[in-house]
């Protein structure tokens, strides 16, 4: 291996190197620049030197096979890499300010500060996910949040690209990674499950809102084998007054089987946007762990669990979308909304881990002031909400992946496609009202929603009635 | 310089058309052949042919088992097989046949190892089928990559400084860096006899300078190349597996 080339002031493929800002255990970080690069740039340098922990140069393999792959807000930009023929490094772009670590004495947060923090990340990682990457480190020194708000989720040495070879997959005989915060079924070898990150994240969840780690901090297998069994201590037990749906998210992300989690990190981000929509169940109660008769039987049954079928995040991913139907509960034709509701059925019928969130835009007028009360004094809001689970009961979907919205604004489609673009709906389900007089003097709601949407649109029809041939295909594409 | 790297032709020529013309669409500068250019299909003359022209402008080839049962009966093989390379030497002349016969069991080029089957014993034309099959043959060289084929199904192994491997079944299109830190050894699938359950053939690119590997897939006509064998009186199996891709 050539001695390492850095110092301060020399030149690594036309990156200049500057000043020594961090030397950790596995890396040195220091700062460069690069004409025509107008922005902060780090060089993350592994220690390779004789006797340091061969750990260090796969880990620093994978980064350099992941962070030039993978894009957006939610990961630092990458500029360059340089391999070990030569001088390894990568270079990416320096986001100021500290990592969530530095909060650490603050802990508990305020609960809904804790919410707030843990959406933006579970909106990260889904991003990565998406992006088919599976981070396998969250924990308050791998996040940092951009001026922006934006959570970025930096160093990758530990993860898994769905789409590349994973380096570390032989590597070390005892699983590798942040002990307090790793998923039980890492203990066990698997790395191809993106919701070891939703544990990792549920982790951070509860230490931040208990200011305890849920399974301690113990390091060695003996410890952390504990989790394959022994559930934590429900918040509610240390925290009197702990809000019942945050404990049901906490607990559900700290399932010990992945299946009981969340699917996927943007129905997590999704319940935590939306408190009061979070369904609760018997986890938003317990204030008890587990009665150690039925910790026993976990332990001594880990065998005979069924066996595990390899996982793909794309399809992972794909298999559990958010659906946003949007509804006219008001002057909607019946058979419309029965058409709505055949098609969503098909729909759902395919994504057993698909989550429903139907949608209803209450019209508020340009000009005068809004009265919350209709003629007859009833709340127009709460009249929506009824009528949307009203027309989602047949749909017989449990209360976890369904939730009813009322939207308030001047212009329908814009709040609906708001309300896509913030809570990262994949498909919207939208009914054409049939050549309307309103559709005609106020424009089209569905058509406006299919063409600006940036996920899928389904846009339904009732079905057509002979003799209704000529009004219908006046209608144009959407209506 | 972009590599387009070929292996498992096996006298399809339908499929090679279309691995060359998606090879060229895509930039590729150099060729290389893994062999078995003949065997199972219905045009061997032409696709020796191409070989040779392609050689004859630089490319790199070495010999894979059928190319020597066509040559030699001493190679033994299956019943289905014995019946195309018999049928396979009576069609190639004097000149395809020495082409097939004079070519190398391996050949290097900038760190990199071309060969068909493995590369510590070629000439026993063993299946790389496992880790520690794939072990065995990066052992034997100190070559940075090596290429291989034979076994017609897709598969990128490494292994580390500490002898530590990594498996791995690479996904059509993406890219993958094979890093210098490691060696690497590129299983590639079978351009006219594709057997991992997708029919279209598959070949692979290789960029030099930023040492990325991407396994490519052709569709072809498969129907014609099905048809050409059962026209030329060959076993219909060798027909009837293009379509299922095993």
């Amino acid at each position: 291996m050539p001695k390492s080339l850095v110092k301060a002031g020399a030149e690594i493929d036309g990156f200049t190197i500057g000043e020594c800002v961090h030397a950790g255990g596995m890396a040195t970080l220091w700062t460069v620049t690069h004409p025509g690069i107008d922005m902060p740039l780090l060089m993350k340098i592994p220690r390779v030197s004789e006797g340091e922990d061969p750990a260090a140069i796969v880990s620093f393999e994978m980064e350099m096979m992941i962070l030039p792959r993978v894009a957006g807000p939610h990961v630092p930009a990458c500029f360059g890499t340089g391999d070990f023929a030569h001088q390894a490094y990568v270079v990416i772009e320096r986001i100021p300010g500290a990592t969530l670590y530095k909060r650490l004495p603050d802990l508990p947060l305020p609960y809904d500060e804790a919410r707030q923090l843990v959406a933006k990340i579970a909106t990260a990682l889904a991003d990565l996910h998406r992006q088919n990457v599976i981070h396998h480190d969250i924990k308050p020194s791998s996040i940092m949040f951009r001026g922006s708000g934006e959570a970025v989720l930096i160093d990758y040495g530990l993860s898994h690209h769905n789409h590349l070879p994973d380096l570390l997959q032989e590597e070390f005989r005892l699983p590798y990674g942040t002990a307090p915060y790793m998923a039980p079924e890492r203990l066990l070898g698997v790395r191809d499950d993106p919701r070891s990150d939703l544990f990792s994240l549920g982790v951070l969840l509860y230490f931040f809102t208990t200011g305890e780690r849920p399974f301690g901090e113990g390091e060695t297998l003996r410890a952390m084998r504990r989790r394959l069994w022994r559930d934590p201590y429900p918040p509610r037990a240390l925290r009197a007054g702990y809000p019942p749906w945050l404990q049901e998210v906490v607990l559900r992300c700290l399932e010990i089987e992945p299946v009981w989690r969340y699917p996927t990190a943007s129905q997590l981000a999704f319940d935590l946007t939306h408190p009061d929509q979070v369904k609760l169940t018997a986890r938003a109660e317990r204030l008890k762990r587990d009665s150690l008769g039925v910790a026993w039987r976990r332990r001594f049954n880990q065998g005979v669990m069924q066996p595990r079928a390899k996982s793909d995040v794309a399809a992972q991913i794909a298999s559990s979308p958010i659906l946003a139907i949007a509804l006219d509960t008001v002057e909607g034709a019946p058979e419309l909304n029965e058409a709505l509701r055949v098609t969503t059925e098909r729909i759902l019928a395919t994504l057993p881990s698909a989550r429903l969130a139907c949608l209803n835009v209450l019209k508020l007028n340009r000009i005068a002031i809004d009265r919350t009360l209709d003629e007859q004094g009833s709340n127009k809001h709460i009249d929506r909400l009824v009528a949307l689970r009203h027309w989602a009961a047949p749909l017989k979907l449990d209360e976890s992946r369904l939730s009813v919205h009322v939207l308030e604004a001047v212009d329908p489609a814009a709040a609906i496609l708001e309300f896509a673009e913030v809570n990262h709906v994949d498909h919207v389900i939208i009914g054409a009202r049939q050549g309307s007089f309103r559709r005609t003097l106020l424009g089209s709601v569905s058509a406006k929603v299919a063409s600006e949407a940036s996920c899928t649109v389904t846009i339904v029809r009732p079905p057509r009635m002979a003799g209704d041939v000529a009004e219908a295909d006046d209608g144009e594409a959407a209506g | 310089m972009l590599l387009a790297v070929f292996s498992d032709i096996h006298g399809n020529r339908q499929a090679f058309e279309a691995c060359l013309k998606m090879a060229r669409a895509k930039g590729a500068e150099r060729f290389i052949l893994l062999g078995d250019f003949v065997g199972y299909g219905a045009d061997p003359e032409w696709v020796v042919d191409t070989a040779m022209e392609l050689v004859a402008r630089g490319a790199i080839a070495v010999r894979g088992n059928h190319d020597q049962a066509v040559n030699s009966s001493a190679e033994t093989m299956n019943a289905e097989a014995q019946v195309a390379i018999e049928w396979t030497r009576g069609r190639l002349d004097r000149a395809q046949r020495r082409f097939l016969a004079e070519l190398p069991m391996l050949m290097e080029d900038d760190g990199r190892l071309f060969v068909h089957s493995e590369a510590s014993s070629p000439q026993r034309w063993h299946y790389v089928r496992s880790t520690a099959d794939a072990a065995k043959s990066l052992i034997a060289t100190p070559a940075h990559i090596t290429f291989c084929g034979h076994i017609h199904r897709p598969a990128l192994y490494s292994m580390s400084v500490t002898a530590k491997m990594t498996s791995f079944v690479p996904k059509t299109d993406v890219s993958v860096q094979l890093l210098r830190g490691r060696q690497w050894l590129a299983v590639l699938g079978s351009v006219g006899q594709p057997r991992d359950g997708d029919p279209s053939a598959s070949f692979v690119l290789f960029d030099t300078v930023s040492c990325q590997i991407t396994y490519c897939r052709a569709p072809y006509d498969v129907a014609t190349a099905a048809g050409r064998i059962r026209d030329n009186g060959l076993p219909h199996w060798l027909a009837d597996r293009l379509s299922q891709g095993r």
